[in-house]
């Protein structure tokens, strides 16, 4: 599918999954999902990417608990992250850098930026080695990761942080230097020998999508949703607090 | 003393680099570990000090178990030297950079301040105690590099590809360097490409090629053989390629003085 069609589909998700807070309709966008990943046989790897939003969706649910929004409002916020983070997940599992970077540059967003977004993603395992010699180097000098509170272990990443960044600063510039002793952007109109080209499927994606997207507009101004409300209670911040402060 | 015993390693990629190495190490010794591109030098010396833990077999730093022990308390036994000094230096001044490791091992700060201002003027520092070590020229940089693993005095130290980038001035600084804290009892342990340099230095010689050992005794023995250099990826020492090319000179020469001497004779004694 082309990336530009896929990326509109996902705009559109995004788009819908902000548009209401009722629980129902989000956890419809949410399940609506899982079709396409099926179709895009990714089901195993999207999962790992959802085990490794849980942690900021429980810190989702919890912080719009105990700050008053009721329990059914407070699943809605978690169910619409988890919604975001799925379309996003969709989006970047079935499109490789190099399709990124096409389809931006045929969108015609500038080469020099295209050309960034790409090279940024494909010197990610790169960092990865400079990142594992790094916390090598400085665990021979007495660094432990896991020891200390939380405080301590966070202060720990610095001196791993620091020789990273640096490093990431002076490839940047040595890669720079190499392009353009190499005649990058010389040349104002590129030629590729991939075009993509929108198939009358693309078309037919991008249209369902505007259409739902309508849809969901008048429907989050006019139409009557069916509501649920839970009636479970779980004791808010004041309530635990509350003893704690008069003691 | 350093002990490995039927070593094999592989990474978690799947990829064997080491086949099985056995390797004893007495205290004080001088060894330099050479071989080809990927025949695990680097690997080996990670062991050491417990950042790679063996998958089979065992290494033992004076008697302790790598696989025990973490790589904090290894590493107050074995100081190990990166490659690329720019993979730790992270401090604002040099003088802290020298510091971090002590106090990560929890040196009181008066120690720490003595130990440091003799780590500086012994590396020839001193002026630069208060720049950041980025501003520094990649030989200082090596430097700072050495003297923050040096300052906590380690029984021994392995050198990763000490000499690359540095121009011959700075080779010799280093030579005379290591030769010195070899003198005062420390192993020194240098993984190393630069032929020309262990032939000036002399060290015991251990050659690993594709995981395993292939050669292991003095210079003059190791660069000199021929079969072992080319299994090993080694150019031979200039010295040593010259004599073995001119017949009636004998073998096992690798160093300009030794040379010197040996020409010398037999031209005063063809007189």
């Amino acid at each position: 599918m082309d990336p530009r069609a896929k990326f509109m589909v996902i705009m559109v998700i995004f788009a819908i999954s902000l548009l209401f807070t009722n629980i129902l309709v989000l956890l419809v966008v949410f399940l609506a999902q899982l079709p396409l990943i099926w179709l895009a046989k990714s089901m195993r790897r999207w999962a790992a990417s959802m085990k490794g939003g849980l942690i900021l969706a429980l810190l989702i649910f919890v912080m719009n608990y105990l700050t008053g929004s009721t329990l059914t409002h407070s699943l809605a916020m978690t169910v619409r992250f988890m919604a975001l983070l799925s379309s996003f997940s969709i989006f970047f599992m079935t499109t490789s850098p190099d399709d990124l970077g096409l389809a931006m540059e045929q969108a015609h967003v500038p080469y020099t930026l295209c050309f960034t977004f790409t090279t940024a993603v494909r010197l990610v395992p790169t960092m990865a080695v400079d990142a594992q010699t790094v916390v090598d180097a400085q665990r021979s000098r007495g660094l432990e990761l896991d020891k200390g509170n939380l405080l301590k272990r966070i202060r720990n990443y610095i001196p791993i942080l620091i020789p990273l960044i640096v490093s990431a600063i002076r490839r940047s510039v040595e890669l720079a230097e190499a392009l353009e002793s190499r005649g990058f952007n010389v040349t104002a109109k590129r030629q590729s020998l991939v075009v993509l080209r929108m198939k009358p499927s693309d078309y037919f994606a991008v249209l369902a999508a505007l259409v739902s997207l309508s849809l969901a507009v008048w429907a989050s101004l006019y139409a009557q949703l069916p509501q649920v409300e839970l009636p479970l209670e779980l004791p808010r911040i004041w309530q635990i607090l509350g003893p704690c402060w008069s003691k | 003393m350093i002990v490995v015993e039927d070593l094999h390693f592989a990474y978690p990629n799947g990829n064997q680099v080491l086949h099985g190495v056995d390797l004893n190490i007495q205290d004080g010794e001088f060894i330099a570990i050479m071989g080809e591109n990927g025949a695990g030098k680097t690997t080996l010396v990670k062991t050491f000090n417990g950042l790679l833990k063996p998958n089979q077999g065992r290494v033992l730093i004076d008697n302790i178990d790598t696989k025990k022990t973490s790589v904090a308390a290894l590493a107050r036994e074995v100081g190990l030297v990166f490659q690329n000094p720019d993979h730790q230096l992270f401090c604002e001044t040099v003088r802290d950079e020298v510091a971090y490791s002590l106090r990560n091992f929890g040196y009181p700060s008066d120690v720490i301040e003595k130990r440091v201002k003799g780590m500086l003027e012994t590396l020839d520092l001193t002026p630069y105690v208060d720049s950041s070590p980025f501003m520094l020229s990649g030989g200082e940089r090596k430097r700072v590099a050495l003297a923050s693993v040096l300052v906590w005095n380690p029984k021994h130290m392995v050198l990763d590809e000490p000499t690359i980038g540095q121009d011959y001035q700075q080779k010799d600084r280093l030579r005379n360097f290591i030769i010195q804290l070899n003198t005062q009892g420390k192993t020194v342990v240098m993984v190393t490409h630069d032929v020309e340099f262990v032939a000036e230095c002399k060290p015991r010689v251990i050659l690993l090629s594709q995981g395993k050992i292939i050669g292991d005794g003095t210079a003059e023995e190791i660069l000199t053989d021929k079969d072992l250099s080319t299994r090993a990826s080694l150019l031979q020492p200039q010295i040593a390629l010259l004599f073995s090319a001119i017949e009636g000179l004998p073998r096992g020469i690798i160093d300009v003085y030794s040379a010197r001497l040996v020409i010398n004779n037999t031209l005063r004694g063809s007189k």
